[in-house]
C-alpha cells in the first residue's frame, strides 16, 4: 500500500491579540491511497484545521504535512475541498459550478470539459447541467459540489461536514450516494464529522480526536459487513462499534 | 408553456381571480389619481381654494405646453438630465471602485472608515459655497454636488455588499488554488450583483437630490432653476408644473435601473 497522506508531529496555534490558541499538538496519522478515512472529535477541537493543513491553506507551526512527499499547494489541484452545504454559486448553472476548478486553473484544457461533462453524465446530472442550483434538490445538489470537487482529478477528498446541512432523511441517502461515487472513482477520502454512526458507515479507519488542543485519542478500524453506509448501519456490528467509539468520545 | 386545457379547474380560477385582483388594482390606482385631480381642478374652479397659491391641473397642463413651446423646455430638462446623469456615472463609478480597492486591501479599509463616517454624516449642502469657489456657478458645481452627494453611500452600500461574500466561498476557491484576483472576478464581484442594483437605484435617487439642490444654490437654467424662479417670482404655476416634468424624469430613471435588474439578475 502505498501513503499517499502522511502528518508528522503537526502543532498549529492561532495567534489573536488577546491570546494564543492551541488548536492541534503533535497530530501524526498517515492514510494509504484509497483509503477512507475519518476523524471524529467534540466541536471546536481543531477537525477543520486538520484539513485546511492537508489543503495546504495554513502551514503548520512546527511538524510536516506531505501529499506523496510533498508538501500540499492548493495550486497543484490535489485535493478536492467539500465543505458544509454545496456552496453552489447561485448565479452560475450546475455545469459552470461544476467547471469551476477548471476555469481557476492556469492552463485550461478542453479535456477537462469533456471529463466534467463525463461526469455529469456518469451521475445523473446532465438534465440538469443548465439549471441553476436553487431549482435541484439538495440530495442533487450535493451531488453537484461532489462532482465539482472530481473535476480537477483530485489525488485526496477532503469533506468537512458535508452533510450536516441536511435533514436527516435525506441525510442517510446522499451519505450512500457520495459513499458511493467516491468508492467508484477509487477516491482517497478524509472525512472530518462529529456523527458518530457517519462516520462508522462510511470509514476504513476512524482517529477519535481529544478536546483542544486535539491530540489523537484512539485509532479505530472497524470492518463492518456491507458494501454501502446503509447497508453497514443494518450490520449488528454497527452498534458495538458506536457504543465503542461513543464511549471513547465521552470520557 | 403550458396549454390552459392542461391544468385543472381549478388553477384557472385561481389565475382568473389573481388577474381580476390585478385589475381592479390598475384601475383604481388611475381612479384616485383622477379623483384627486379632479377635486383639486373643482376646488380651484369654484374659488373655495386659492389657484393663485395652489394652481391647479389645468392650469398645470397648460404651463406645461407653454413651456413647452416657448420657454424651450426641453432645454431645462436636457441641462437637468446631463448633470443628474453624469454625477450619477461619475459617482456610481468611482464608488465601485472605490469599494473595491477598500475590499482589497483591509489596511487602506481602516484607514479611510473614519473619513467616510465623516463624510457619510456631514450634510453636503454645508459645502455649496465651497463648492462654488471652487467650480464657479454653472453645470461643474452642480455636478459635483450630485457626485458628492450620491458617492458616499455608493461606497458604503458596495462595500458592505463585498465584504458580506461567504468566507465559505473563499475558502472554496482558496482550496481550488485561486488567487486574490480569481476570488474577485469568480466570487465577490458576481455575487454582489444585486447590492450593485440596490446601490445603483440609492444612488440615482442620490444624484437627484443632487442636481436640483445644486440648481437651487447656483444655475440659471434647469428644472431646479425653475422651481426656484417660479417660486421668487410667486408663479405657481411654474413651480408645480416644473416639479411634475422632474417627477416623471426621475420615476423614469428609477425605472430603468429596475429594468436593467430583471436583465442582469436571472438566477432568481
Ligand atoms: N483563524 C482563527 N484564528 C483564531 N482561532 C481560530 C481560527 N480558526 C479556528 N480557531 C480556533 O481554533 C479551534 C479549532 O477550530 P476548528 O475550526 O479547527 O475546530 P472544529 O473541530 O472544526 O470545530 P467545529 O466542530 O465547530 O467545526 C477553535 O477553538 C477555534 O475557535
Ligand atoms: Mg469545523
Amino acid at each position: 500500500m502505498k501513503k499517499i497522506l502522511q502528518l508528522k508531529d503537526v502543532s498549529l496555534t492561532y495567534q489573536t491579540i488577546e491570546d494564543e490558541i492551541y488548536a492541534i499538538e503533535n497530530l501524526s496519522f498517515y492514510c494509504n491511497e484509497g483509503d477512507f478515512l475519518s476523524i471524529i472529535g467534540p466541536s471546536g477541537c481543531g477537525k477543520t484545521t486538520v484539513l485546511s493543513l492537508i489543503a495546504g491553506l495554513l502551514k503548520p507551526t512546527s511538524g510536516t504535512v506531505e501529499i506523496d512527499q510533498k508538501s500540499p499547494d492548493p495550486k497543484t489541484g490535489n485535493i478536492g475541498y467539500m465543505l458544509q452545504k454545496d456552496q453552489l454559486f447561485p448565479w452560475r448553472t450546475i455545469r459552470k459550478n461544476v467547471c469551476l476548478p477548471i476555469e481557476i486553473k492556469k492552463c485550461k484544457n478542453q479535456l477537462d470539459y469533456k471529463y466534467a461533462d463525463e461526469l455529469l453524465a456518469k451521475y445523473g446530472l446532465e438534465k440538469f447541467k443548465d439549471k441553476y442550483p436553487r431549482q435541484l434538490s439538495g440530495g442533487m445538489r450535493q451531488r453537484a459540489a461532489l462532482i465539482r470537487t472530481l473535476v480537477s482529478n483530485p489525488k485526496i477528498l477532503l469533506l468537512d461536514e458535508p452533510f450536516s446541512a441536511l435533514d436527516s432523511q435525506t441525510r442517510l441517502t446522499v451519505c450512500d450516494d457520495v459513499y458511493k461515487i467516491i468508492k467508484t472513482e477509487q477516491k482517497t477520502t478524509v472525512l472530518v464529522t462529529h456523527d458518530i454512526s457517519e462516520a462508522i458507515s462510511m470509514s476504513d479507519i476512524i482517529i477519535v480526536l481529544s478536546e483542544r488542543p486535539a491530540k489523537i485519542k484512539s485509532v479505530h478500524t472497524p470492518n463492518i459487513y456491507g458494501d454501502t453506509p446503509i447497508r453497514k448501519r443494518e450490520s449488528k456490528d454497527f452498534g458495538v462499534w458506536f457504543e465503542k467509539i461513543w464511549k471513547e468520545l465521552h470520557t | 408553456m403550458k396549454n390552459n386545457n392542461q391544468f385543472s379547474a381549478n388553477h384557472i380560477k385561481y389565475v382568473k381571480r389573481i388577474k381580476k385582483e390585478n385589475r381592479i388594482v390598475s384601475i383604481s390606482r388611475f381612479a384616485l389619481l383622477f379623483f384627486l385631480l379632479g377635486i383639486w381642478e373643482l376646488l380651484a374652479y369654484t374659488g373655495i381654494i386659492d389657484s393663485f397659491i395652489t394652481s391647479s391641473p389645468s392650469k398645470i397642463f397648460t404651463t406645461i405646453i407653454d413651456l413647452f413651446i416657448n420657454d424651450n423646455l426641453l432645454y431645462h430638462v436636457g441641462i437637468t438630465l446631463y448633470e443628474t446623469i453624469l454625477g450619477f456615472l461619475i459617482a456610481v463609478a468611482f464608488g465601485f471602485i472605490i469599494a473595491l480597492v477598500m475590499w482589497w486591501s483591509s489596511k487602506i479599509r481602516r484607514i479611510l472608515e473614519p473619513y467616510v463616517v465623516v463624510l457619510n454624516s456631514l450634510p453636503k449642502i454645508a459645502l455649496g459655497p465651497i463648492i462654488i469657489v471652487w467650480c464657479g456657478s454653472g453645470s461643474k458645481a452642480i455636478i459635483f454636488m450630485a457626485v458628492l452627494i450620491s458617492i458616499i453611500v455608493a461606497v458604503i452600500t458596495m462595500l458592505n455588499g463585498f465584504l458580506e461574500t461567504d468566507e465559505n466561498k473563499i475558502l472554496l476557491l482558496q482550496s481550488m488554488g485561486a488567487s486574490k484576483i480569481q476570488i474577485l472576478f469568480k466570487l465577490v464581484i458576481p455575487g454582489s450583483l444585486p447590492t450593485l442594483i440596490s446601490m445603483l437605484k440609492i444612488s440615482v435617487g442620490m444624484a437627484w437630490i443632487g442636481s436640483i439642490m445644486g440648481e437651487y444654490l447656483v444655475s440659471r437654467a434647469g428644472l431646479g432653476y425653475l422651481i426656484v424662479y417660479g417660486g421668487q417670482v410667486f408663479k405657481l404655476d411654474l413651480v408645480m408644473a416644473s416639479t411634475i416634468v422632474l417627477c416623471l424624469l426621475a420615476t423614469l430613471m428609477y425605472a430603468s435601473i429596475t429594468f436593467l435588474e430583471k436583465k442582469i439578475i436571472r438566477f432568481k
